[in-house]
């Protein structure tokens, strides 16, 4: 291993899911426990902690978290970077490894949404007696409704009628059946929120939120925590035979927002920053799209998934409808996508999200996925977008 | 005839209402909103310029389930005046998918959204579709 490598030495992901008895500091703990207890560190080890959470992100989850497990006074950055929040959170780990300002450095992602309803939409108050304009639109009234929609499922629904518009095959069937297969892939892993097997039918006859994506073709909002503790090769080497095994090398780490685009303003480009992310991260790895086992990517929405087989280039520029229809992103197809059942239905706690998917890669990559592992992976994507917007994307290779 | 006020800044009324954006002087982008500076290139000055009142519609969604207060179903969408990319409900016509289309022709249309304390109408817009 080259000294300036990045590794992951321990990682941990919380069941996802309700946990009503426990707060955000509760479950990042977990997370953190768990990830140093896997690596074999502790807090003391620790000389950077990136902390990530979007609901309550003026809190210090990083500093209420460290009073917890260990006041060891190493620097914090608790980072909020909507559903790219723990990638976020993942890359400050890196940035301090790579720079070697620390030799290890810890990264967690934490968030409480169970119940949590629509998450955006909200700009519709209470109206003036009289009109007047205000905001950058000059607006007399909220026009959330009025002009075009603000709610996510709304956004990423006309995200993936834009790609139907462009590229032609898209129909609501077509994404319900990426909504089938995420809740299939979900059957096999214990730590999802919902893990239940939907027909076309159910998905199709469910609640319209915004057509095309009904309820259970939507992101689940749930509690979760993730952490991982990064570590450099030149570390690495002075540690045991058995951490040296079971580490996983961060072959890319890439972080990139949104370029100007003629319509970025007004629906915004998920695809642009995701391709760029994409091609930093293979140029990073020295790897293309067809040398990976198994990604993880962002299907905050059906509609979502469809966009980003081609953003993430593993198929051919305006061929993602075919591709999905060939079979290939199902568990037993050639490129599986989002085995962990995905945001849909492993569930979506936004800060744990971008750190959560680096787990699953992780899991499979160390052969330690249980029923549902993918034989022989021995590179993965992990794959975010937060609206506004920001993309995350990390390449993961096994273990020589 | 009551006093009217449009929704929003970048919408003109009058005989022939339309919309009209900030164009960068340096690339041409174009913005609804007001501006600090043009997010393409960084220049500063703008001019005002009129966007084509027919286009084509490039995305749309069915908004079922919205934040209180906002009645529904609506259809949002974006829609291509002439190069320009304009985000506005599609109105006068059924909000569902039998009704809806990728590609189908629009045209923008007003509507009045409400009448405050001293009578006065506030007018919103979206587009319809033509000749249908």
């Amino acid at each position: 291993m080259a000294s300036d490598d990045l590794w992951i030495l321990g990682i941990h992901m919380t069941k996802f899911g309700k946990h009503p008895d426990e707060d955000l500091v509760d479950l990042a703990s977990e997370a953190v426990q768990g990830a140093l207890a896997d690596g074999g560190v502790t807090m003391a080890d620790m000389g950077v902690i990136g902390a990530g959470n979007l609901m309550m992100a003026q809190a210090g989850i990083g500093q209420q978290v460290q009073k917890q497990l260990g006041q060891t006074g190493v620097p914090v950055y608790n980072v909020s970077n909507a559903c790219a929040t723990g990638a976020t959170a993942l890359r400050v780990a890196c940035m301090a490894v790579k720079s070697g300002e620390a030799d290890m450095g810890l990264a967690f992602g934490v968030e409480k949404l169970s119940g949590a309803g629509l998450l955006a939409g909200g700009s519709r108050k209470e109206e003036s007696p009289t009109w007047t304009p205000s905001g950058r639109y000059g607006a007399v009234a909220p026009i959330d409704g009025r002009i075009g929609t603000e709610i996510m499922p709304g956004v990423f629904a006309q995200i993936g009628m834009e790609y139907g518009h462009r590229y032609g095959g898209t129909s609501f069937e077509l994404f319900a059946r990426i909504s089938e297969k995420n809740h299939s892939h979900s059957t096999l892993n214990p730590k999802a929120a919902y893990s239940k097997k939907m027909s076309l039918e159910q998905i199709m006859g469910d609640i319209m939120i915004a057509y095309p994506n009904t309820r259970p073709m939507c992101s689940a909002n749930c509690d979760g925590a993730a952490a991982a503790v990064v570590v450099s090769g030149a570390k690495l080497k002075t540690l045991s035979l058995e951490q040296q095994r079971r580490a996983v090398k961060i072959a890319a780490s890439v972080l990139t927002t949104d370029p100007w685009e003629e319509s970025c303003q007004i629906l915004p480009d998920v695809n642009t920053l995701t391709r760029n992310a994409a091609v930093q991260a293979y140029e990073q790895a020295g790897i293309g799209p067809s040398d990976l086992d198994l990604v993880e990517l962002h299907d905050c929405f059906a509609t979502a998934e469809l966009v980003h087989y081609d953003n993430l280039m593993l198929c051919e520029t305006g061929g993602a409808v075919d591709f999905f229809n060939s079979g290939a992103t199902w568990r037993d197809g050639s490129m599986p996508v989002n085995v962990s059942g995905g945001l849909e239905s492993k569930g979506h706690p936004i800060g744990a999200t971008g750190i959560a998917n680096v787990w699953e890669v992780a899991t499979h990559l160390r052969g330690e996925a249980g029923d549902r592992q993918i034989v022989g992976a021995k590179v993965g994507l992990a794959h975010v977008i937060g609206l506004g917007s920001a993309c995350g994307v990390h390449i993961l290779e096994k273990a020589a | 005839m009551a006093e009217q006020i449009p929704l929003v800044d970048y919408l003109v009324l009058g005989d022939e209402p339309h919309l009209v954006a900030n164009q960068c002087t340096g690339c041409g982008a174009r913005f609804f909103d007001r501006r600090n500076a043009c997010a393409s290139c960084g220049k500063t000055e703008f001019t005002k310029v009129g966007i084509d009142t027919t286009g084509e519609v490039r995305a749309f969604t069915i908004v079922s389930f919205a934040a209180p207060g906002v009645p529904v179903p609506y259809v949002a969408a974006m829609v291509d005046c002439g190069g320009t990319s304009v985000r506005g409900n599609l109105i006068n016509v059924a909000p569902d998918p039998e009704h809806v289309s990728l590609g189908m022709k629009v045209r923008l249309a007003t509507e009045v959204i409400g009448t405050d304390e001293q009578g006065t109408e506030a007018i919103g817009f979206g587009f319809e579709p033509v000749g249908g």
